[in-house]
């Protein structure tokens, strides 16, 4: 059981670092978001699940397993409320302006 | 185990301040937004791991759920306000 647990916890740990890697490297604010909706949930549902098969079963284990579920539903409902409003409000996705096919293209450099 | 659980901890701390980089020098509002949730989520699961720590998870898991809920209605109440502003990023 320990085992499975730490296997669980290094798992979710990997994907909270590439999440974390990936809001500090990527180009734009839509790969960003992209690196946080998914990797970050991901990450999260591991490492609360390993803990959870950490503790055994109890009360607390059924408390994670409820924050589990509600990470799962909020977490993309949040990204996608957040990057929904940059699109309306004109932040444009980037685009490569040293291709000659995108020179007339709308967008932002990248950095 | 309980070494290996301060371990862990310490590196999902590192991460989180890789996030309040992101939350302080931000390229746009939105980006900071997204950091800041980022942050939230860490908060929660350092939360958790520090409950198991401290052999006290009864009570720090209902912490745990509260800051959830909170993260959760904050960033939903900033992506509303800054669709309603329109605010130039």
């Amino acid at each position: 059981m320990v085992v499975l647990a730490i296997v669980l916890v290094v798992g979710g740990a990997f994907f909270l670092t590439v999440s974390a890697i990936g809001l500090l490297r990527l180009p734009d604010f839509y790969a960003r978001v992209h690196a946080v909706g998914k990797s970050e949930t991901l990450g999260t549902i591991l490492v609360l699940s390993g803990l959870a098969v950490y503790n055994g079963w109890e009360l607390s284990t059924v408390k994670v397993l409820f924050i589990m579920i509600f990470v799962l539903i909020a977490n993309p409902t949040a990204t996608h409320a957040i990057s929904r409003a940059a699109l309306r409000s004109g932040l444009a996705p980037w685009t490569r302006k040293k291709r000659p096919e995108n020179k007339d293209r709308k967008g932002t450099e990248a950095e | 185990m309980s070494s290996f659980l301060v371990g862990i901890t310490i590196f999902i701390a590192v991460l989180t301040a890789a996030g309040l980089y992101r939350v302080a020098m931000g390229k746009t509002i939105f980006d900071r937004i997204i950091a800041a949730t980022l942050v939230g989520t860490n908060g929660l699961i350092l939360l958790t791991l520090i409950g198991f720590l401290f052999e006290r998870i009864s009570m720090f898991i209902d912490i745990a759920i509260a800051y959830a809920l909170l993260n959760f209605v904050i960033v939903i109440a900033l992506g509303k306000y800054f669709d309603l502003v329109q605010e130039k990023p």
